[in-house]
């Protein structure tokens, strides 16, 4: 073995590294500033990717929202004339008939499979996991496929035509599965001392989980209820095949309409304004945003409220 | 006393149900899907539809063999150009990234992730084409599959970058610790150590990558073209294949489903089918690549 070349104070004992073992330290620390050179850019990649969508979107949809904008109807025609005022009356409609199709079957069935699926015998246990296996597919199914389920059941078989309902009952099939999803991990989170602790003091199964589980689980599932928020207001398959084409207002349920999303599909593809898109995109770009900080916000609480336990 | 009883017993059943309605929903999706397609396949036949050239429905022709070709190219190069940036951006946020960086990167992956389809579409239209359009090559026009991967690979970013990243985190700190206890930079530690143990989490990723590009619909629409040609190169060189436009199998049941009657509409429902078995074969192995690694 060959001598350091580095010198040595005299209370250091000799080194017995080769000039070897130090070049190969030095290629292999040269090897690591390069990957992770490489690595950052890709994190800086992905921000500026971001920021070149978003970004662009809102600068150039900002140029046309304005007041008149946002409360004047589109017109319709080759140069898509006119505001998204019914396309934004659209949305909201849908996003609170979904939600309240869709929520009580999710949570009622997150609550079934977490809190009482474990213990039942005979036949119960296999049909649950035959309800567990359609929740986890019913998740991978693509959304113009809930677009064509809508259309041959709802539209045509049941009747309900291109209409707010129609359009109402797929998109809570779609959703079903993730609010099913996030409140069954929001149960799941709940301490068992809490569960426990209740029915020490007397509670039934269902008073405990009404008036003790569900209140500490409740942040948990707000965040899964905006979440579905957020995929009902950009998912535009769906919709496309079971709300109709129409930009009027919609009158009741069972009119048809557009949404916010579905209108700028139609500017894009049947007319030359661009900029009313653009205008559009912002406006759903800039709920996205708003949705996700609601639900950093919540989950932060979650995690915050189980800390303080 | 008595009465609590009975109402947690009725409530029980009652949640029971609910659960069951998951089920119901995907049964129906299957039988009605299945029911609308079936004419169809009896009609046209099997190995016509499934391997046919030819997608014209005005003359009775319905093959689909030019959309597989549309879907599979467009996402073959949406993995290839989103896989290295998502499994690089894992690899960032779980091993290199400072906490400074991980409140930016993170949140900005998350927005990604929630940004409507359309919106994707729109500016592909209005940025990515007229890009891709410089480059002059005679018959490019700036829409098809290579507008569309670009847009594509930006879509399923998150998705493979959020799940690649949890099967990083994964792998357990003694792994890590015990190969830099050995001598190992940490470059060396994650390529040796911490992406074997990571790999098939980070394939399940990809996997399921893959599934939401079968899936996407609209943005597609928006930037493929919407030819029903068989794609080809446009010169000599192979792979101005990309500059050819297509029709994804998602595009082609949204485009015509408006006015599409009789076996013409069966036909798309059939489209539908084969679009579903091939995402969840997709999403099953997935499931079972991940599932093997918990239990591992």
């Amino acid at each position: 073995m060959g001598e350091s070349s580095v010198p040595m104070s005299k209370y250091e004992t000799k080194s017995t590294t080769t000039n070897k073992e130090i070049a190969n330290l030095k290629s292999r620390h040269l090897a690591e500033k390069a990957a992770f050179g490489l690595m950052w850019l890709g994190g800086i990649v992905t921000i500026a990717i971001l920021a070149a969508v978003v970004g662009y979107v809102l600068l150039q949809g900002v140029k046309v929202i304005d007041l008149e904008f946002l409360t004047t109807a589109p017109q319709g025609g080759l140069s898509g004339e006119g505001g998204i005022s019914t396309t934004i009356v659209t949305t909201i409609y849908l996003v609170l008939i979904t939600i309240v199709i869709a929520t009580p079957l999710g949570i009622g069935a997150a609550i079934y499979l977490v809190e009482y699926a474990g213990e039942e015998k005979g036949i119960v246990p296999k049909l649950v996991s035959i309800a567990r296996f359609g929740v986890e597919t019913l998740a991978g199914v693509p959304s113009i496929i809930f677009g064509l389920f809508g259309y041959t059941f709802f539209v045509t078989a049941l009747k309900f035509g291109f209409s707010l309902l129609s359009a109402g009952l797929a998109g809570a099939c779609l959703i079903l599965p993730v609010i099913i999803r996030t409140t069954e991990e929001a149960l799941q989170t709940v301490p068992r001392s809490y569960r426990e602790g209740s029915l020490a003091l007397g509670a039934t199964k269902w008073q405990t989980i009404k008036n003790v589980v569900l209140p500490a689980a409740l942040p948990g599932i707000i965040t899964g209820i905006i979440l579905s928020v957020g995929r009902v207001v950009s998912e535009t398959a769906v919709f496309y095949v079971t709300l109709g084409g129409s930009y009027r207002m919609p009158k009741s349920i069972m009119s048809g309409g557009r949404t916010m999303a579905l209108h700028l599909y139609y500017l894009a593809m049947d007319t030359m304004a661009f900029d009313k898109a653009m205008g559009t995109g912002a406006i759903l770009v800039i709920s996205i945003i708003l949705i996700n900080i609601v639900i950093n916000y919540l989950s932060r609480r979650l995690t915050a409220g189980l800390k303080g336990v | 006393m008595e009465t609590r009883r009975v109402i947690d017993n009725t409530i029980k059943y009652l949640l029971l149900l609910t659960t069951l309605v998951s089920l119901l929903i995907v049964a129906l999706i299957f039988i009605f899907t299945l029911r609308e397609g079936l004419p169809a396949f009896q009609e046209i036949g099997l190995k016509t539809f499934l391997l046919g050239e030819v997608w014209r429905p005005g003359q009775e022709q319905y093959g689909i063999l030019a959309m597989v070709a549309g879907s599979i190219l467009v996402t073959i190069g949406a993995i290839i150009l989103g896989v290295p940036l998502a499994v690089g951006g894992a690899i960032f946020l779980a091993e290199i990234a400072p906490d400074s960086m991980q409140t930016i990167v993170r949140p900005a992956i998350q927005l990604l992730a929630g940004i409507p389809s359309v919106v994707y579409g729109l500016f592909g239209m209005v940025i990515i084409v007229p890009l891709v359009r410089e480059l002059k090559v005679p018959g490019n026009t700036g829409f098809g599959l290579l507008s569309a991967s670009i847009v594509l690979a930006v879509m399923i970013l998150p998705t493979i970058a959020s799940i690649a990243e949890d099967a990083i985190r994964a792998v357990p700190r003694s792994y890590k610790e015990g190969s830099l206890a050995l001598g190992a930079t940490h470059w060396q530690t994650i390529t040796g150590v911490i992406l074997p143990a990571a790999r098939s989490g980070i394939i399940a990723a990809i996997i399921l990558g893959i599934g939401r590009a079968l899936g996407e619909t609209m943005a597609m629409i928006m930037v493929i073209g919407n030819s029903v040609v068989m794609p080809s190169p446009l010169n000599n060189n192979p792979l101005t294949l990309f500059m050819r436009q297509a029709r994804t199998l998602t595009g082609n049941i949204a485009v015509e489903i408006s006015y599409a009657t009789g076996v013409h509409e069966s036909a798309l429902f059939a489209t539908g089918v084969v679009l579903f078995i091939l995402i969840m074969l997709v999403n099953s192995s997935a499931r079972f690549l991940m599932r093997e690694r918990a239990n591992s």
